[in-house]
Order: C-alpha cells, then sequence, then structure tokens
C-alpha cells in the first residue's frame, strides 16, 4: 500500500513536468517565447523530470550539500532559481524601457522635422 | 540693436497642460534679450487633453512625443533637438506658469557673470515669491544635505526645474538624462562630469493649472528613490 502511494506522486509529477516540457516547446516553435528566455524553463523542467525519475537523487544530493530534508533543499534552490530569474527579468525591463526611450524621443524629433519640411514645401 | 549671435532653446515640457500652455508660451515669445535669439519648444509628453493641438497653433517648436516618457524623458527630447540645432543654451521651464518668462534673463545674466555651465533659478536664495509647502521644504533641506554629501556643493532649491545650460551641460544631457524626478539626481551627474553649477535667485509663482510631478502621495516615494538615484549616479562612472 505504501509503495503505492509514493509511486501515484511520481507518476502525477513526470506527467506533469512532461507536460510542462511540451508546452515550452510549443510556445517556442510558435514564436512566442524567445529562446534566450526559454532556457531557463526547459533546464528548469528536464530537472523536474530528472528527479521525477531518479527519486533517490534528491536525497543523496541534499546529504552531499548537508541538507537535513530533501524537500528543503527543493524549496531553496527553487526560491534561489526565481529570485535570480526575476532579476533577469527586471533588467530585461530596464532595458527596454531605455530602448523605448529612444526610439519615442527619435520619433517626436523626426515628426517635427517632417512638419517643417511640408512648411518649406508649401511656404 | 546688437545682432544675433546666440541661440537660446527655452524647453517647456508639457503634460496634459492645455489650461496654461498658450499663456507660457506667448509669455516666453513676448520677451526679448539683446543679442539672443529665443525659440520656445513645447514637448508634448503624450498628454490626453489637447495640449498639442494648441500648441500646434502657436508660435514654437512643437516636439510630440508618442507616449508617457514622464518629465524627465521629455525635457531630455527637447535637449536633443536643441542640440541637433546647434542651441548654445536651453531653459528649461515648466508647462503650469510656474516659472515666469521675465526671470529668464536673470538665469541668462548669470551664465555670463559666471561662466558656468548649469545656472539654477532659486527660490530660496531671497525668500521672495512662492515658497512652497512645509513637507516639500523638508524634503529639500535633506536631499541638500544630502547632495552636499557626495558633491560637496550646496544647492538651495535642488527640485528648482527652472535651469539653464549651457551647449557643454546639453551635450552631456542628450546622452544621459534621468527619467523619473531629473532635478536633484541631474545635479550629481553635472558635478561628476565636472561642470560648473551655479544659483541665482529667481521668483516663481504658484503653479496655474495641472499638477506637481510629485504629488502627496508618493512624496515618500519620491524622496526614497531620488536619495538612492543620487547614490547610485555619485557611484556611476562616466
Amino acid at each position: 500500500m505504501e509503495t503505492y502511494f509514493s509511486y501515484r506522486i511520481q507518476i502525477i509529477s513526470i506527467i506533469v513536468s512532461l507536460g510542462f516540457l511540451v508546452y515550452v516547446s510549443r510556445l517556442i516553435t510558435k514564436g512566442k517565447l524567445r529562446e534566450e528566455y526559454a532556457i531557463f524553463w526547459v533546464i528548469s523542467t528536464l530537472l523536474l523530470i530528472l528527479f521525477s525519475f531518479w527519486r533517490q537523487g534528491l536525497d543523496i544530493i541534499a546529504n552531499i550539500v548537508g541538507v537535513f530534508l530533501a524537500p528543503n533543499l527543493v524549496f531553496t534552490s527553487a526560491i534561489f532559481a526565481i529570485l535570480i530569474y526575476l532579476l533577469h527579468l527586471s533588467i530585461v525591463v530596464s532595458k527596454l524601457h531605455e530602448k523605448n526611450k529612444i526610439l519615442s524621443q527619435e520619433m517626436a524629433l523626426l515628426k517635427e522635422q517632417m512638419n517643417q519640411i511640408a512648411k518649406e514645401a508649401k511656404g | 540693436m546688437n545682432e544675433i549671435s546666440k541661440k537660446l532653446a527655452v524647453i517647456i515640457p508639457a503634460f496634459n497642460e492645455q489650461d496654461s500652455i498658450e499663456l507660457v508660451v506667448n509669455d516666453i515669445n513676448s520677451i526679448t534679450i539683446n543679442g539672443l535669439e529665443i525659440v520656445a519648444i513645447v514637448v508634448n509628453d503624450s498628454s490626453k487633453d489637447k495640449t498639442a493641438d494648441i500648441a500646434a497653433q502657436l508660435n514654437c517648436i512643437l516636439l510630440d512625443l508618442p507616449v508617457n516618457l514622464g518629465i524627465g524623458g521629455a525635457v531630455q527630447t527637447g535637449f536633443k533637438y536643441a542640440f541637433n540645432h546647434d542651441f548654445d543654451f536651453a531653459i528649461q521651464v515648466d508647462g503650469d506658469g510656474q516659472h515666469p518668462a521675465q526671470e529668464i534673463s536673470k538665469l541668462y545674466k548669470a551664465v555670463l557673470a559666471t561662466q558656468s555651465n548649469v545656472v539654477i533659478g532659486s527660490r530660496f536664495i531671497e525668500k521672495a515669491g512662492f515658497q512652497s509647502t512645509g513637507m516639500r521644504r523638508f524634503g529639500i533641506w535633506f536631499l541638500r544635505n544630502w547632495i552636499k554629501l557626495f558633491s560637496g556643493i550646496v544647492i538651495f532649491d535642488n527640485t528648482s526645474g527652472f535651469r539653464l545650460l549651457d551647449r557643454q551641460a546639453l551635450a552631456l544631457v542628450q546622452n544621459y538624462y534621468p527619467d523619473e524626478y531629473p532635478e536633484p539626481e541631474s545635479i550629481i551627474w553635472f558635478c561628476k562630469n565636472g561642470l560648473r553649477i551655479t544659483e541665482t535667485a529667481v521668483l516663481m509663482k504658484e503653479r496655474q493649472g495641472g499638477q506637481s510631478s510629485i504629488r502627496a502621495f508618493n512624496q515618500l516615494y519620491y524622496m526614497i528613490k531620488v536619495s538612492l538615484a543620487i547614490f547610485y549616479t555619485y557611484l556611476r562612472t562616466k
């Protein structure tokens, strides 16, 4: 009975992470997700799949780095990865903001130039 | 009359200023300073009202931003225009009529007299005219000491947007100018780049329309943001 329950969560996690991998791949192929941002998602999904199959792996790694409870290792590393990725996204947004600003300013200057040319052509 | 030798751009960033923009532009067009050609430049920061339509009818250059960039981005558009069109000086004037046009000559006299790169129009030197509100003045006092800490200079009215830049300063700001609340932050940026800053007494009025870029509920955010920005600008390499 005990093995039945622990296999059930293994099967669920394999299905969910495989599904997630398929979804991320579809987003990439459809061009909705740029590859440079997708790398993070693909790697983390692959890790999920790896540890879904290789259940001993979590305990082994937790032992190596000196974490007593394997789930704590999962939470710690997941939170850390998410924080780093959020920082990355903030950098991306800042860059976009800067580019957006330069483009709008350039547009305003060009519009003015166009108006001047139109005025000269008229008069 | 002297022949016109220098060009001065008066940059008016305007966001939803339909009530006051005409007055401000006409006010600027009404003044003459010997040896100076004055051109009013309205930067419409994607206003939702009729600011752009009104400005297009006036005797001024209209720079019409397609998206809202905030005060810093809008003013910088004007700086870029002035720099590209070989202006010798640029003055930033608020679109709400806080900065009377006849005070422009005070800034210009100060730049000629001191040979500074940046002249800031100050309410607090002679303590005349509109003096701002209590909380605001506390913030300005704090920023004065904060700026002094990182640059060694004392600017009394560090949030004053009424300032004149010469061509050397224009070359600097057309490249980099802070987006949000640029006034205190840019003082450090000027200092770091070896520009000379002086302050001169001017009279200011209470705003005639529109709203300050610093509203009551985000004053705390303003102080934290500006203080941090000053610190990081201090650390910034060119």
